[in-house]
């Protein structure tokens, strides 16, 4: 920019401002480099590998022979029988995709429940105490996600702290089986997931202007109205984006699912994990992964559109 | 119409505790245009809260039309307000804004639009109608607020300093037509503001505040002829203070010269301060003669329509007067340096309660 306006002292109007713009422009590229290099080497390569391996011939002992075939994107939805090799659909892989599907909405749900509240009792406290409870949500990231599903296993199983508690005060006589469930899936994924919830719907509240509260309520708004016509439209971004956080991982979550559900409640992620390990069959794993993430996406882009649209209705 | 009654509000609690309002008592008659006059963190705001009911008074009542309404809930008082920081809704455009409390009443579609159409006439924002409020400029943001409050045709309309962001001229425009609303509506105005021009030209009645206090609360001429206290005295117009001595109502000055003066309530006889305003004294070149006081002229400054005299008196007291110049006025004002008689129109000396 200065080595421009040093050697040329005239310019015609405009010219300065392309040159500026110009500059501007090379800048953003530099910049942007070291983020370009990340997402080719990180995202887009090992991408590019699982659309090409979907497309080639199981290895006997896992891996991949190279020899084009549809096999692979043909067992994500029908499965040959093993003895007269007769098609039929592949119900495992669409009950699996479907409870993968219902559990994670259902811990979008219970996340919104528990997180929203959460998050606005933390943004009404005094600032001093904010950083307290905020540090109090953000403390599980810093542990490991095994150790704390496996804290959460010792809750809940059999001989956990929750039916010894229950057992002793004789709510119960025999301990609930909570482990390897669905619920127990859910109930872990909530946990995991919650400070997701909890920290963009934060920010959104934090940012909410509660003298607009006070204009609505001076307009003969009463609570819950001012609630749904003035705060809801204004702290939805924060709501959007922890459903995002949280739904997206939920579906292709593998740890959780494992150690809670034990072998028999599989989830997506786990289904992916058994063609890469036992079934030794790669191309059929990665297919499913596409398959996953081609369902994130389409959510991702229905979201969007709502809101896109939403913001541009006004 | 609004009374207070005896209302205090303390923030916070313990060695934090504010008192940002004192044992406030005014009455305010229904279709009067009320201005609240005073310094910034007088308490201007807190007392219009304490009405639109924001905050609850900590002590005292606020009873509307003879029923205290201190422990309704805003959304129940017939009260809208032009807020400070306009809060307009973000997420709305300049007519949803301004639909908002009409919507909120459950009044029929077509009754809001009409009054929707209405309003933008009013503030002259029908070609912003669509716009985001935050796509508007400053002053735009600020009739959109005056209109959101306006639509649902309160009883009380607290506004909150609502000319402050606009240019001179606007900002004139905007005054009489405040004045002309208030009197074509009914609704009774409560109107803060620190410009003390804004205050005299627009209101009924003033009161000044300082400090958490109501100090005197009168039409516009009282506010600035007999003013009560030496506060009030200096926050509206030019003063000259000046060491007194009252017995009865007449009020001899240290300077020399027997007045008879206004003399408010409350003020002891003996050694009193007294109020002159610069424009009720007259000055010439020359000797005094009876009735005058005699003065050194130390500066004259001209400023277009009026010339400002500093006069030193025998007591060693500064004295401004300001003269309205005329065509042929300028043989008459004494030049620098120069001894000048000075005169007090009969009727300009005020006692001060301070
Ligand atoms: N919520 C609050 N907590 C503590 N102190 C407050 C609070 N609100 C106002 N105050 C204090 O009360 C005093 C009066 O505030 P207020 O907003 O009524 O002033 P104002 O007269 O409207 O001033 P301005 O002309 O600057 O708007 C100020 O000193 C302010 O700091
Ligand atoms: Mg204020």
């Amino acid at each position: 920019m200065s080595e421009a306006t040093t050697h040329r002292p005239t310019y015609r109007p405009g010219e300065l401002e392309a040159e500026a713009n110009a500059a501007d422009n090379r800048n953003r590229w530099l910049l942007s480099l070291p983020a370009l290099v990340i997402i080719v080497c990180a995202a887009a390569g090992p991408l590019l590998v699982m659309v090409v391996y979907s497309f080639l011939t199981p290895g006997d002992y896992g891996n991949v022979k190279w020899e084009f075939s549809l096999e692979g994107w043909i067992g994500t939805l029908v499965q040959r029988d093993i003895f007269d090799d007769t098609l039929m659909w592949a119900d495992a892989h669409l009950s699996i995709f479907w409870r993968s599907l219902s559990l994670s909405l259902i811990t979008t749900f219970l996340t919104l429940i528990f997180g929203v509240p959460t998050a606005w009792f933390i943004a009404t406290q005094p600032p001093s105490r904010k950083q307290f409870w905020l540090f109090l949500v953000t403390v599980p990231f810093w542990t490991n996600l095994l150790v704390r599903t496996i804290a959460i296993q010792e809750l809940i199983r059999s001989e956990g702290v929750i039916n010894l508690v229950l057992l002793k005060i004789g709510i119960i006589t025999e301990p609930i089986q909570m482990m390897f469930t669905d619920f127990a899936i859910g109930f872990g994924m909530t946990y995991v997931y919650l400070p997701l919830m909890v920290l963009p719907v934060y920010a959104a509240v934090d940012k909410l202007d509660f003298r607009l509260v006070e204009a609505a309520h001076d307009l003969y708004a009463g609570r819950w109205t001012a609630f749904r016509r003035v705060i809801l439209p204004l702290i939805k971004p924060g709501i959007i984006a922890g459903s995002i956080l949280v739904f997206v991982p939920s579906l292709g979550a593998y740890v959780t699912p494992r150690v809670l559900g034990g072998g028999k409640n599989l989830m997506f992620g786990n289904l992916i994990e058994l063609q890469f390990g036992a079934g030794r069959n790669w191309p059929l794993g990665a297919a499913l992964s596409l398959m996953l993430m081609a369902a994130v996406m389409v959510s991702l882009i229905f979201y969007v559109r709502v809101t896109s649209r939403e913001q541009a209705d006004g | 119409m609004i009374q207070i009654e005896n209302a205090t509000k303390t923030f916070g609690q313990g060695d934090s505790a504010f008192t940002a309002l004192r044992d406030v008592s005014v009455d305010i008659a229904a279709n009067e245009f009320f201005t609240l006059l005073g310094p910034s963190g007088c308490g201007k705001t807190t007392l219009l809260r304490l009405i639109a009911g924001f905050e609850p008074p900590t002590k005292g009542a606020i009873l509307l039309s003879g029923s205290d309404i201190s422990r309704l809930p805003p959304n129940q008082r017939p009260v809208n307000t032009v807020f400070q920081n306009y809060a307009l809704f973000p997420h709305m455009s300049v007519a949803q804004n301004i639909a908002f409390g009409l919507e909120m009443l459950g009044k029929p579609k077509a009754e809001i639009a009409k009054t929707v159409d209405e309003m933008l006439r009013l503030v002259r924002m029908e070609e912003l109608k669509d716009r985001r409020t935050s796509e508007i400029s400053g002053g735009q943001q600020q009739r959109v607020a005056l209109a959101r409050a306006l639509a649902p045709h309160p009883q009380v309309l607290l506004l909150d300093e609502p000319l402050s962001a606009l240019d001179l001229k606007l900002r004139k425009e905007m005054q009489i037509e405040l004045k002309r609303l208030q009197s074509e509506t009914g609704i009774t105005f409560v109107f803060v503001t620190h410009d003390q021009e804004e205050a005299l030209t627009m209101s009924d009645r003033v009161a000044v505040m300082n400090a958490g206090r109501i100090l005197q609360v009168g039409s516009p001429r009282d506010i600035y002829e007999r003013p009560s206290e030496r506060f009030v005295a200096n926050f509206i117009g030019e003063s000259n203070f000046l060491d007194a001595e009252r017995i009865g109502g007449d009020v001899t000055l240290a300077a020399g010269g027997s007045f008879a003066a206004a003399v408010p309530e409350g003020v002891p006889e003996g050694k009193v301060s007294v109020l002159i305003r610069p424009e009720h004294i007259r000055v010439r070149g020359g000797q005094p003669e009876a009735g005058e006081l005699s003065a050194k002229v130390e500066t004259v400054v001209y400023s277009g329509d009026a010339t400002t005299l500093h006069l030193r008196l025998a007591t060693g007291e500064v004295l401004k007067a300001r003269m309205a110049n005329a065509p042929d006025s300028d043989a008459a004002v004494p030049a620098e340096g120069q001894d000048a008689a000075v005169s007090i129109a009969p009727g300009a000396v005020t006692v001060l309660r301070d």
